[in-house]
């Protein structure tokens, strides 16, 4: 009994708000009868996905594998420039308002900025936008996690000579894993938006917004919407990749 | 064991407005396997003496020596609990209580180290939750953890801070029962900062009264309770009068006699 709540609840709840979500949007094309150069309908989805089914897996791995890139370049920053903010006040109380003030820069402008600096290189381009939108969440979260550590925890290894080193290995980095899986969860959104930013903006051939662009310009409104579920396919996935890691990694900072 | 001596120790915190003194000419010294209690008026730096004992911070003047050497910086031979119990929240219970072995026996085998954190939580009535999350655990239970970690490397010297500050009045007097056998099993010198007169009594072989800040040794008085104590003996004349003397030193320590 409690499984099968269980399968009703994480299975059939969802995929009936989606089947009824599909059918009022087949419904409102077609009363109002919109031909297909004004709106697509989710009939027209099938068709346009099997037309395009290899461009689709080859410019879909693109745009996810550019974010992941990012994503990981983000990690790997975003913690060390949170570490060394979490550290040292002075470090903080200077690079506090530099990464704001480039994190408010809409990244569309910046977009051009880059793929001119580092022309052709379309990959590194990608991966770099990526990257630019999505490490100041992680390097917030992880310098707060570190600074606002209580200071028994500090005390307890301290007292017994531990080094610095070794307070953060045992106890500020595992201590911070909650905090660093929310930001993450809100950076893995944000790098797959520069992926794409940087695909439409600046459009090179590959991934899935380049196959959004030339959809727009054929005013193929079919695989323009194709390309949309795809992409919020890509951006589920690559979302509870992270929930799933989260579920590993810090599983014990959640409670029933 | 070793005794903790104190002498002539001030300490004052450079600010903005110039140095602030917490603490004036303290003299101190806990005998080898004693257990001494320090009270004083809130914010009279209590905290501090526990930090200066422990390494953590110089005093601005005078020496403190644990077993005869003078203190330069932390010891693995201290232990310390403090009023909040922080707790490593991803590891078990028996895993937290082993911690301190990580960093002062690295090379100890791991069986070995959770032998004696098992050990240590039978003695605090703790047999069973060994493997369960902290966050399972309730707040008195936290503490008796924590009284683990604090003996868990065999220290010579303990220093706890408010430890049973934040407990409920029952669970206060279940830790005090549960510090005696503790201190029966594990030979060590012992010094409490408390606020409560009561569990001071109870717990020590001497009772030091600090004024208020910058805190001066007031006065000091021997317990003469003998090593076996019920709570009962809390209630007899004999106590009585010596907590209605304590009480009446910390009035004069906050000012108000």
């Amino acid at each position: 009994m409690e499984m099968r709540n269980n399968l009703v609840r994480k299975v059939i709840v969802p995929l009936t708000a989606i089947i009824i979500f599909l059918a009022a949007w087949e419904w409102i094309v077609w009363i109002n009868d919109w031909p297909n150069y004004k709106m697509a309908s989710p009939s027209d989805l099938g068709p346009a996905f099997w037309k395009y089914r290899v461009l689709f897996l080859e410019y879909g791995w693109d745009t996810f594998w550019r974010t992941v890139a990012g994503l990981g370049l983000s990690v790997l920053v975003g913690t060390m420039l949170g570490m060394i903010m979490g550290f040292s006040r002075v470090i903080r109380e200077g690079l506090y308002p530099l990464l704001v003030g480039f994190n408010a820069i809409p990244k569309a402008t910046v977009v051009p900025v880059i793929a001119l600096i580092l022309v052709g290189l379309d990959d590194l381009n990608t991966v770099l936008i990526a990257f630019l939108i999505s490490f100041f969440p992680i390097a917030v979260s992880v310098s707060i996690g570190l600074s606002t550590l209580e200071p028994e925890y500090r005390d307890i290894l301290r007292s017994l000579g531990a080094t610095r080193l070794t307070i953060f290995w045992k106890i500020a980095l595992p201590k911070t894993l909650p905090e660093f899986f929310g930001a993450l969860k809100v950076a893995v959104t944000l790098a797959f938006i520069g992926t794409n930013l940087m695909e439409i903006v600046e459009p090179h051939g590959k991934g899935l917004g380049h196959l959004f662009d030339s959809g727009k310009i054929n005013a193929d409104y079919p695989l323009m919407f194709s390309v949309l579920i795809a992409l919020a396919f890509l951006g589920i996935v690559l979302f509870y990749i992270v929930v799933a890691l989260e579920k590993i990694f810090a599983g014990w900072a959640e409670r029933d | 064991m070793s005794e903790i001596e104190l002498h002539g120790v001030s300490h004052e915190f450079s600010t903005p407005d110039g140095p602030f003194p917490v603490l004036d000419n303290i003299n101190l010294k806990v005998p080898e396997g004693a257990f001494t209690s320090v009270v004083g008026p809130s914010g009279c730096g209590k905290s501090t003496l526990t930090r200066l004992i422990s390494g953590l911070i110089k005093p601005t003047r005078g020496s403190i020596k644990l077993g005869g050497t003078e203190i330069v910086g932390p010891k693995p031979t201290v232990g310390m609990a403090f009023q909040n119990p922080v707790m490593l929240e991803w590891r078990s219970v028996v895993k937290n209580v082993t911690l301190p072995l990580e960093i002062v026996a690295p090379k100890m085998p791991a069986k070995e180290k959770e032998d004696r954190a098992r050990e240590l939580l039978k003695l605090v009535s703790l047999e069973g939750y060994e493997d369960n999350r902290p966050s399972e655990l309730s707040g008195g239970m936290r503490q008796r953890v924590s009284l683990c970690r604090s003996l868990v490397h065999r220290p010579e010297v303990l220093i706890l801070d408010e430890p049973f500050g934040a407990l409920d009045a029952f669970t206060r007097e279940e830790l005090w029962q549960i510090m005696h056998s503790l201190r029966a099993e594990e030979k060590i010198t012992c010094l409490l900062i408390t606020h409560d007169l009561r569990e001071s009594v109870f717990l020590s072989d001497e009772v030091v009264v600090l004024s208020d800040r910058p805190a001066r040794s007031q006065y000091r008085t021997d317990v003469d309770l003998g090593p076996e104590r019920s709570l009962d003996d809390l209630y007899t004349p004999k106590t009585t009068e010596l907590l209605a003397v304590l009480r009446h030193q910390i009035e004069i320590a906050q000012g108000r006699k």
